[in-house]
């Protein structure tokens, strides 16, 4: 297992560096630069700025600078918002938009599961009908029209819950939800598949033969073979809800990494989209190598192999 | 399953017209495919019956709810509401199919090759699709969008090339069963080009599988023109699309709540009806795969 982790983790060095490179160029060879837009100032000064960042020089030789500084950690200065690093700056966010993505997969996890349980043990019920429709128009509604009607109908209309922000735990509610919500609904579909198969099998009726309650049967038997869909599901999921967030970090006004990447993207600040890409590259490499083990974890066939 | 011991009965039917009668009998694909042809037609067609066009403003009329005059209302540009709901239907529908288009070409071809051909070529290619398959690609995306300019033809390519993995996963496995079966054999046999093969003999076979993924990457496709327009990266104004109407209505949903609410239920009713199709269409062609 240790063996695997380290071949796997070996692994992310090359397609970081294949990212860096992507991105650096991408962005570089686009017509355009970060100070293009500033009339104010003179040609001069543009001239100088230039210099200061260092665009003057080849852009091989940047993208020599560039590596070397982040392999030491260095993602250079931030071209628009100068008070502070690009490292400086996802520092400061990237805690915000992880604390999110952990509200809305808590969210996701608790709501799905517990309707696919539910609608595993009534199948054909209303208890089943219910949720399970319920779950594809999660699915079939986008994070971004949800956000928006969600603030309409209680922060608008009833005014139970603020419109925008991020301080209060009252404000951490509507866009948690609304990044979770499609996740909830896709792992309510799977969950429910998942525990129909199990619980159709013979060890299951075993165990009611037994004489066991049925909460001990779904709890201690069923769960851990019916969620192996669910965990399998996780990988995705994750690196979904990282472009999820651009848009509820958006709509919300949440000061997050998402929005961060957004702006910085539309401000051509090349050094800060660069670093959020790398950040979000590794991101969604070790979690989705976490939700690999967490899958060797729960199913002995994945981890023989 | 519907497949009962009368299927064994009846001899000689085809596969097309046993999916059909399958699909037929699933009565939420059948009600998707309904609200999906609607829409398709009153999309393409509807345009022509209306009073006003797209960019048309009244700026003395400004924001104004529904009417017998403009029947879902105005912007707070006078821009009648439904008829930019109609053209941007156009628009959507068009991505859609367009962007599905490109990923199903690039993804059935890189997928073909490297089922057909097989070995160390294979490996190195689905290593490939490995390696993208853990990028976040929608980042790549907005990348492109914002630096290359928001070109229309762009973005159908943008979007397409983001979205053949799974296409050539799905297209490379089934080649590699099929590429063993008797029929390939007898085509060596009858002196048939590798080439002329692979085309004509192994891709037509793959087809089921190929329309149900086709059916399910519309829906997706549309979303992520939705969501790129909802950033101000995809369709520009004046022009329209399903996703640019919400970007604006979300900008004035507090006092025109109109403006939000029929564009989001349009787009969100359409990605339903093709993602039940879909389902239908799986289940109907593959009954071996259930749901989920």
């Amino acid at each position: 297992m240790t063996r695997y982790i380290l071949k796997r983790m070996l692994e992310f060095i090359p397609v970081l560096f294949v990212i860096i490179t992507m991105t650096f160029f991408l962005v570089r060879l686009a017509p355009g630069g970060p100070f293009d837009a500033d009339k104010r100032i003179s040609i001069e000064a543009q001239k100088r700025i230039e210099a200061h960042y260092k665009l003057d020089q080849p852009l091989y030789k940047q993208y020599i600078d560039y590596l070397k500084g982040a392999a030491k950690g260095d993602l250079g200065p931030s071209f628009k918002k100068s008070s502070r690093s690009v490292r400086e700056w996802i520092l400061l966010r990237l805690p915000v938009s992880l604390e999110l993505g952990f509200y809305a997969l808590l969210i996701a996890l608790v709501l799905g599961m517990g309707a696919g349980v539910l609608a595993a043990l009534r199948p054909n019920s209303k208890l089943d009908h219910g949720p399970m429709a319920l779950a594809m128009v999660g699915i079939c509604v986008p994070n971004f029209v949800l956000g928006p009607l969600l603030v309409l109908i209680f922060a608008s209309w009833l005014g139970w819950l603020p419109v925008a922000g991020w301080r209060t735990p009252l404000d951490k509610i509507l866009p948690s939800f609304t990044l979770g919500a499609v996740y909830a609904a896709y792992i309510a579909r799977l969950t429910r598949a998942g525990m129909l198969e199990i619980l159709a099998q013979d060890f299951i009726r075993t165990a009611r033969a037994k004489g066991l309650s049925e909460v001990r049967i779904v709890l201690r038997h069923a769960l851990r073979g019916g969620i192996q869909p669910v965990v399998a599901f996780l990988g995705p999921a994750i690196a979904g809800m990282l472009t999820g967030s651009f848009v509820v970090e958006t709509v919300f006004q949440v000061p997050g990494l998402g929005r961060e990447f957004v702006e910085s993207a539309f401000n051509r600040d090349y050094t800060m989209v660069i670093g959020t890409v790398l950040v979000y590259a590794v991101l969604v490499m070790v979690l989705n190598l976490v939700a690999d083990i967490a899958n060797a974890w729960i199913d002995p066939r994945i981890r023989n192999q | 399953m519907n497949t009962g011991a009368n299927d064994i009965a009846e001899k000689g039917t085809s596969l097309w017209r046993d999916a059909w009668r399958r699909l037929r009998k699933n009565r939420l694909s059948v009600m998707g495919a309904i609200i999906l042809i609607c829409v398709i037609i009153i999309a393409v067609a509807g345009p022509w019956f209306c009073r006003y066009t797209y960019d048309e403003q009244d700026l003395l009329l400004g924001a104004a709810p529904p009417s017998t005059a403009h029947w879902l209302g105005t912007d707070p540009l006078g821009r009648d509401l439904l008829t930019r709901l109609l053209y941007g239907g156009r628009v959507s529908l068009l991505v859609g199919i367009c962007a599905t288009s490109v990923s199903l070409l690039i993804g059935v071809l890189y997928g073909a090759l490297a089922g057909f051909i097989g070995g160390r070529l294979d490996s190195f290619m689905m290593r490939i699709v490995d390696i993208l398959y853990a990028l976040p690609f929608t980042i790549f995306v907005i990348i492109l969008m914002v630096f290359f300019g928001r070109n229309f033809i762009f973005l159908f390519l943008a979007i397409g090339a983001v979205e053949w993995l799974t296409m050539a996963r799905i297209v490379r496995g089934q080649v590699m069963s099929l590429r063993e079966k008797e029929f390939i054999e007898a085509a060596y046999v009858m002196g048939l080009s590798r080439t002329r093969i692979l085309l004509f003999h192994l891709v037509p076979n793959t087809l089921g599988p190929i329309i149900v993924y086709a059916t399910l990457t519309i829906p997706q496709v549309m979303l992520l023109e939705a969501f790129l327009s909802f950033l101000g990266l995809g369709v520009q104004p004046p022009m329209s699309s399903w996703g640019l109407l919400i970007k604006e209505g979300v900008e004035t949903m507090e006092e025109f709540p109109w403006l939000l609410i029929a564009p989001s239920i349009v787009l969100s009713l359409t990605l339903f009806s093709l993602n039940f199709l879909g389902d239908g269409l799986r289940d109907a062609l593959d009954p071996r795969v259930s749901q989920d």
